[in-house]
């Protein structure tokens, strides 16, 4: 008795945690079903607000994340926490250890009450191929949504550009920086601060920690000059933290919800949210539609063994009779 | 233009890997979450110090094809039924795999309880990672 996609969505919108584990596992692995519950959860979405976490390996996202979940339970929300991490590009295989940063302090906030009300944290790895990831983490965002959790929590790893390109996709994205992540010229040239509507200086009792929130201030200086800040109207909030010492001192932790919700309230106001909506759901078609192209792309490219490449034809000239392959004559693209 | 995204092909074994209760021995099993990772599985790692109900509480989020338990604080006997009671109230039929020390008199009665398996501190990589395969293919 095999219970079907229909079946899993329905005890998923009533809150039942295994349909909504299972609901991930389905998306996750992609195919018909996965697309099934595109299409059952799109109409029935409550559009949950978004936040993306991301930073540096060791940067402590995870820890902060963990203290942040539980401080959002115990005031009676119901987050969600989708945890990426590398796959190995030799093996595939994957450890996953976010949890063991959230878990903790999840299940003291939440001890003794009801399951039901519990955060709910997935781990998802990249399985090694961008596509299968794009597609992946707006799908289940919606499965989240659906089965009721709000906000929900998309931490990725800032290394690569699809990891930088998950976040984004959030409502908030929140970048996590350590003392130790360089002077301001590398402030400057990682792409991933540029993402970042509220950045967290973590480990602020180390050495440094002034310098990187003053070099983070100047970066931001920089982009009000350049007038990147007057088409967003927003200049990103700059907070420090110390996540191992939440529970001693919970007002960084409320410091950090209380600039994100900040962040989102100028969204409200300003328009823009329903702008990065439009954004985010122009990204994950574009991803379906490259993916789609890239499966029928591999029946048309040459074989090893062909005579063309033989190497008296440029790269160049069997691209362009591929792509006139591609574009069969009479469809609407081909000249 | 074929309409569904390609489905990933590779089957991806995802496992929990956990220490229940007060054992603070996790060299062990920080090893076989390596020799799992090159298998190609995926690794839930959830390290010391975890109760049946948040290993329960896991296993139903990330959606898991097994569950590995290291004990080495001689505790096997009570801990190992714990967690398969648990994971029986909670209606998840998850194979349970244990690793660590255990005398040999108790490997028949654990399995005789229903664990699926038993790895000892002998066990090769190709071994740890077959019986954790082979307990999921069983489960099914």
């Amino acid at each position: 008795m095999t219970t079907s996609v229909a079946e899993w969505h329905q005890r998923a919108t009533t809150g039942n945690r295994r349909a909504v584990g299972r609901l991930l596992s389905l998306v996750e692995r992609g195919g018909s079903e996965a697309d099934a519950i595109t299409d059952l959860t799109f109409n029935t979405l409550n559009n949950a607000p978004v936040i993306g976490i991301t930073g540096a390996p060791g940067s402590g996202k995870s820890t902060l994340t963990g203290a942040l979940v539980s401080l959002l339970a115990s005031q009676g929300l119901k987050p969600a926490v989708l945890a990426v991490d590398p796959s190995s590009p030799l093996t595939g295989g994957a450890i996953l250890g976010d949890r063991i940063r959230m878990d903790d302090r999840v299940y003291a906030a939440t001890h003794n009450s009801d399951q039901s009300t519990h955060p709910f944290i997935r781990s998802m790895a990249t399985r090694g191929h961008a596509g299968g990831l794009a597609l992946a983490v707006p799908a289940a965002i919606r499965v989240f949504d659906v089965a009721g959790f709000s906000p929900i929590i998309i931490e990725t790893v800032g290394i690569g550009q699809v990891e930088v390109d998950v976040a984004a996709v959030a409502d908030t994205t929140m970048v996590v920086v350590t003392p130790e992540g360089g002077d301001s010229v590398q402030a400057n040239k990682s792409g991933l601060l540029e993402v970042a509507d509220v950045f967290v200086v973590n480990k602020a009792d180390r050495p440094g920690a002034d310098q990187t929130k003053r070099d983070l201030d100047l970066m931001l200086d920089l982009s009000h000059v350049s007038g990147h800040d007057e088409i967003v109207g927003w200049r990103p909030t700059i907070l420090m933290t110390q996540a191992t010492a939440a529970d001693d001192d919970e007002s960084q932790i409320t410091g950090v919800w209380s600039a994100i919700q900040t962040h989102q309230e100028h969204l409200t106001q300003s328009g823009q949210l329903a702008v990065r909506r439009r954004e985010r759901l122009r990204a994950e078609v574009r991803s379906r539609v490259e993916q789609s192209l890239l499966a029928d792309l591999t029946g048309v490219l040459p074989a090893v063994d062909s005579p063309e490449l033989d190497g008296t034809h440029s790269p160049l000239a069997l691209a362009r009779r591929v792509t006139d392959r591609f574009r069969s004559p009479g469809s609407p693209q081909s000249k | 233009m074929s309409d569904a995204s390609a489905p990933d092909t590779t089957v991806r074994h995802r496992v929990i890997l956990a220490k229940l209760g007060l054992d603070g021995h996790d060299r062990g099993i920080r090893v076989v979450a390596r020799i799992l990772r090159d298998a190609g599985m995926e690794v839930i790692y959830l390290g010391l110090r975890q109760t049946t109900d948040s290993i329960v509480a896991a296993a139903e989020e990330e959606d898991v094809d097994a569950i590995g338990l290291s004990m080495h604080n001689a505790g096997h006997m009570t801990l190992a039924p714990d967690m398969l009671a648990a994971l029986e109230a909670a209606e998840l039929s998850i194979p349970l795999i244990v690793g660590g020390i255990v005398p040999d008199e108790d490997l028949q009665p654990l399995l005789d309880r229903g664990v699926a398996c038993v790895l000892g501190p002998g066990a090769s990589a190709e071994e740890v990672a077959n019986s954790v395969r082979s307990a999921i293919a069983g489960a099914r």
